[in-house]
């Protein structure tokens, strides 16, 4: 009786530099596999479908459950997490990409260094360090706390930046988790006493504007995270702050 | 210069609806008047360019903000990656068109204007034989297609574009105030291109039939 396998089509590119290529395997199928332990039978067993030695594709993974966005990738088409994509699920050939809006170092490994770049262009952090203790902050109302949680899910992984069609090499677009996570922290109301500041980073270049309402954000976060509200919410800040700046400065 | 993509960006969103979607909507009525007949079509022109400073009107409102509005827009509309093979989602889809209808919408406002406000203005034609004018471009088939593309093209643009700005001014936040007003705006983009049509119907009627075909036969080579 002739194993069951699972076919893979995987984009691999060996280094920044050089072009991509794609390569297919056929590994042998275990129940509940999903796309991570492919790739480590791949790993442990580096042959193509044609069975000719190659090297283990590369591509990075930490939790597993779906909260650290480390493993994303293109699957099929769509931008998700390799942990949560589950092979029993997935039509075959199955293949895989790298999230190629962010610079790709390897295989599947990209460089995310622009997401943590724009968190720190807004400001997405609550300055309570002092030179004294501050005493505890004021409390937040439930019914907010519960939206404002949902906001709190984002893990960075970079898929709304992969199917944001305005995020490219022609703009400089932030995408729409920094414009969500101006909200998240300006929401917290310790984090209000520093709302401005925020609000005022989403309306440089590159800032809120870019949004193009293509909603694709919203349909492809893994976390359910109302992105498109987020944005919607963050147009009317800004818009009330630019009116405030003319009249008061 | 001060300022920056975020300042120019909204007053692009901003110049849409005030003037340039505010004129789409007055053009809409005046040509509609002409289902009504040629004289009152006639009388509602003769009332618009009677209008005090009609000249400062025109430019202020109309060709400045329009030129910003179509120069900025075809800028905006060539810098995305256009991706609905990956992504068919509709507001995906809304997105693409919104930029195909304004790229269609901004070739014809250059095409139209040179052909019946720029005549008026080297006087090759007065401004009480525009409904002759429209009806001798429009014995064309083939300029009757472009114009019956192009009042779809503009109307959806408008139409689809005021659900954006409702979006990017913070007006409707939430998705089910979106959904709605996705619904609203659709049924004004039917309304307005069924009320565009109906008058171009009406221009290619016989009672608009001119003496100025010989002239126009001139202008279109």
């Amino acid at each position: 009786m002739s194993q069951q396998t699972i076919k893979f089509v995987v984009q691999r590119q060996d280094s920044p530099e050089t072009k991509p290529y794609t390569e297919e395997f056929e590994i042998p199928y275990r129940p509940n596999m999903n796309v991570i332990s492919a790739l480590m039978e791949v790993q442990r067993n580096p042959l193509n479908a044609k069975g000719g030695k190659t090297t283990p594709v590369c591509w990075e993974s930490n939790c597993l459950e779906e909260v650290c966005g480390a493993c994303s990738m293109v699957i099929n088409g769509k931008p998700r997490q390799a942990c949560t994509a589950l092979v029993d699920k997935l039509e075959q050939p199955i293949r895989l990409e790298p999230m190629n809006t962010f610079p790709v170092v390897r295989d599947l490994v990209i460089d995310r260094q622009r997401m943590f770049d724009g968190l720190k262009k807004v400001k997405a952090w609550i300055p309570i360090d002092g030179t004294y203790d501050l005493g505890p902050g004021p409390r937040m109302a439930e019914a907010k706390r519960q939206w404002a949680y949902e906001l709190s899910k984002c893990m960075t992984c970079g898929v709304c930046v992969e199917a944001c069609p305005n995020v490219n090499e022609k703009t400089d677009f932030i995408g729409p988790y920094a414009i969500s996570q101006v909200r998240l922290f300006n929401a917290h109301p310790t984090g209000e006493l520093n709302k401005d500041e925020r609000t005022a980073t989403l309306m440089e270049d590159g800032g809120i504007e870019g949004c193009g309402n293509s909603q694709n954000c919203v349909k492809v976060c893994p976390k359910g995270i109302p992105l498109t509200t987020s944005i919607a919410a963050m147009n009317m800040e800004t818009t009330k702050l630019m009116f405030k700046k003319w009249f008061t400065s | 210069m001060t300022g920056n993509s975020y300042y120019y960006r909204k007053l692009h969103s901003l110049l849409g609806v005030i003037p340039v979607g505010m004129f789409l909507l007055e053009h809409m009525y005046t040509n509609f008047l002409a289902t009504i007949s040629p004289e009152r079509y006639q009388q509602q022109v003769a009332w618009l360019t009677g209008l005090p400073l009609v000249l400062l009107l025109e430019i202020f409102l109309i060709w400045l903000p329009l030129l910003y509005h179509g120069v900025y827009g075809l800028y905006v509309a060539f810098q995305a990656r256009n991706n609905p093979t990956s992504y068919s989602f509709f507001r995906n889809q809304m997105f693409i068109w919104q930029r195909i209808t304004g790229v269609i919408t901004f070739l014809f406002v250059v095409w139209h204007f040179a052909e019946t406000r720029l005549q008026v203005a080297l006087g090759n034609v007065e401004k009480d034989q525009l409904g002759a004018l429209i009806h001798d471009i429009l014995s064309n088939p083939i300029a009757l297609a472009v114009y019956v593309i192009a009042v779809i093209a503009a109307s959806f643009h408008f139409c689809n574009g005021m659900w954006a700005f409702l979006v990017s001014w913070g007006i409707t936040v939430g998705p089910k105030a979106q959904r709605i007003s996705t619904y609203v705006w659709m049924g004004a983009f039917v309304i307005m291109s069924s009320m565009f049509v109906a008058a171009l119907i009406a221009f290619s009627g016989d009672e608009f039939q001119g003496n100025i075909g010989l002239l126009l036969n001139s202008l279109l080579g």
